[in-house]
């Protein structure tokens, strides 16, 4: 199984301040397999590692200790260049706060990440971006600054941006964190329904115990360590 | 090409910080304009300095070597001769075989022209005035290629026949005369002869203009008692500025003294080089405050782009793309600096050019397109901006996303 698992950690530790009177174990051995295409859920009380080990798994952040395999390849003690490499080619992130750059229209947020790897100038990237705008529902609103869009419409384009590069994680914390409940239920059904339609597996972080029930496993995280693990059958 | 992803978000994050772009490229805009300022009234005084300098003198004076009292027993250490050994007084000394000389002076590398000349002091009358003056005699011809006296005719025309003379204007002035009439050059000795005056010259300071009268070579000769023979040999170098090199030649050629117009005026040509030092160090410290603004914006930009900068490293550009993002930034704001400041600087150097105006009363300096300077000041403010967001690129390239993202 774990050849062609798409995530593997073992005994994944991560300690800041290491060696000075602040030091701070918060991920204390972690052991975790996600495969291709699963939906899972990340849950946990504020404080139990939940971002500390997203942003590992989005190799944001580097582990203190342990080995962390993404797409079969140990990616744990990669340069700083080869990390943002991998992450461009494999991963896609969803924040919180959307996130997108101001200073671009909706259309360019999306387009960026293509643009960054050189594609920028090509037609079918530029369509790909059209094509994920009208997929979240905004197909009016493509050459739209962020700061014109309302919270909601902010985080559809954030997820059209983290998509645009066919990622084959997506990793998302907390992505309706502060959306009313019809803007949330919206958001978590188009993360599955692409998660449906090309395969693409999701990691979301929620303290939504109502969107957790809608995953496909469900990962409680307490104290830095994994409480419980377990298959779901999503509600709908 | 991933060039164009860099370029395309540093002219966004430029736009985006609208008034502080505004800010800095005009601040650029100021230092590029006063260089250009400085550089023109520099260029104006200096040229105007030499034009004044050189302009009534030869580049180089190849005369015969001083006369030096040499004692007849040499002093030792242990046994010193005199205490003193007095100057002797000069003669009016002259070179002897001058033809010959001039001709290899003239073949000589650097040199433009050759003129024979007999100088000396003498007397100028005419009615009761009485002005002691310096005459030149020289072949009119050969001279004009030394030093340019037609464009120094205040009145009449040039001609330097046998009984032709050239005078300054405040000479004629204090002997009351005009082109046409007749008066009477005497020498120490007593000869005398009478010139009539052809032209009035302006030689560009009073001094020289009370001083200055030119006959042809022979009737000076005659007067200073010296015939056959000259004084100096005036020269005009193809390059004003390489007189120095020339007169070294011309002394080794001749076996003479060779003075060049650097010597002579060693005051006016050390106020030059100062000049220039100090311009060159005023140019270089406003560079420093151009380059320094440019830093300290593109610094505090960083910190304000904090979380920007990390979202871009978190959906893929590595930290050389966001050094090069800001890098570039430092480049369009030196370029457009530079672009503004040349355009603020022409128009400095247009409303001042009707303002300042040399001692002759014409403009110090005029409005020049030169386009070699504008394309260097456009290359070097780039390259500056560049310098100036090394720094703060390597900041933004050091930005660790993880936290800029949660601050």
């Amino acid at each position: 199984m774990t050849t062609t698992a798409l995530v593997s950690l073992s005994a994944l530790r991560k300690i800041y301040n290491a060696g000075q009177p602040n030091e701070q174990e918060v991920l204390h051995g972690i052991d975790l397999t996600l495969q291709p295409g699963e939906f899972t859920a990340l849950i946990g009380p504020s404080g139990s590692g939940k971002s500390t080990l997203l942003n590992i798994l989005g190799l944001l952040e580097s582990a203190s200790d342990g080995v962390y395999r993404l797409n079969g390849d140990d990616v744990t003690l990669l340069d700083d260049d080869a990390r943002t490499r991998a992450r461009h080619a494999t991963l896609g992130f969803i924040f919180q706060f959307h996130h997108l750059l101001p200073a671009f229209s909706a259309l360019e947020n999306v387009m960026l990440p293509a643009m960054m790897g050189g594609e920028g100038a090509q037609a079918d990237t530029r369509q790909r971006a059209e094509g994920l705008l009208d997929a979240v529902g905004l197909r009016d609103a493509y050459h739209k600054k962020p700061a014109a869009l309302s919270g909601g419409m902010q985080q559809r384009v954030a997820i059209a941006r983290a998509l645009i590069r066919a990622p084959r994680l997506v990793l998302a914390d907390e992505p309706t964190g502060n959306l009313d409940t019809r803007s949330s239920d919206g958001i978590f059904e188009l993360l599955r329904r692409f998660n449906r339609e090309q395969g693409t597996a999701f990691m979301v972080v929620t303290h939504d115990p109502r969107l957790a029930a809608r995953c496909d496993r469900i990962i409680e995280l307490v104290d830095g360590r994994i409480a419980t693990d377990r298959a779901n059958v999503p509600v709908t | 090409m991933t060039g164009g992803f860099e370029f395309i978000v540093a002219l966004r994050f430029l736009r985006e910080g609208r008034m502080q772009t505004a800010l800095i490229i005009g601040g650029a805009a100021v230092g590029v304009g006063v260089i250009y300022f400085i550089t023109a009234i520099l260029t104006g005084v200096q040229g105007d300095l030499i034009r004044r300098v050189t302009g009534s003198q030869p580049h180089v004076v190849v005369k015969p070597l001083d006369e030096i009292a040499v004692p007849l027993i040499a002093p030792t250490d242990s046994a010193p001769r005199a205490a003193s050994v007095q100057a002797r007084p000069q003669r009016l000394t002259t070179i002897d075989g001058w033809p010959a000389l001039l001709q290899r002076a003239e073949a000589s590398p650097g040199v433009l022209a050759v003129a024979p000349v007999a100088s000396g002091g003498a007397l100028a009358v005419k009615g009761d005035s009485t002005r002691s003056v310096i005459i030149t005699g020289t072949d009119l011809h050969r001279y004009l290629r030394v030093v340019r006296l037609d464009d120094k005719v205040v009145q009449g025309a040039l001609r330097l026949e046998a009984g032709d003379a050239l005078i300054g204007i405040d000479l004629a002035k204090d002997l009351g005369a005009l082109p046409g009439d007749r008066f009477r050059v005497q020498s120490s000795d007593g000869r005398g002869e009478v010139f009539q005056i052809r032209a009035l010259l302006d030689m560009g300071s009073r001094d020289l203009n009370r001083r200055t009268v030119y006959i042809a070579l022979r009737p000076a000769q005659s007067l200073l008692n010296i015939s056959g023979r000259i004084t100096s040999i005036d020269v005009g170098a193809r390059d004003f500025m390489q007189a120095a090199e020339v007169a070294a030649r011309l002394r080794a050629l001749t076996g003479l003294q060779a003075e060049s117009w650097t010597q002579t005026n060693a005051q006016v040509f050390t106020a030059l080089g100062n000049q220039t030092i100090m311009t060159r160090l005023i140019r270089l410290f406003v560079a420093i405050v151009v380059v320094l603004g440019i830093a300290s914006v593109l610094v505090v930009s960083v910190v304000q782009k904090r979380k920007e900068i990390g979202i871009l490293r978190a959906v893929g550009a590595t930290s050389g793309q966001m050094q090069r993002v800001f890098l570039l930034q430092g480049a369009v704001v030196g370029f457009a600096g530079a672009l503004t400041g040349t355009a603020f600087g022409l128009l400095l150097v247009a409303v001042f050019s009707g303002i300042l105006r040399s001692a002759s009363g014409t403009p110090l300096f005029v409005l020049e397109f030169d386009f070699n300077l504008m394309f260097v000041v456009l290359a070097v403010a780039t390259v500056l901006g560049v310098v100036a967001s090394v720094l703060p690129a390597r900041n933004a390239a050091r930005l660790d996303p993880a936290q800029a993202i949660r601050a």
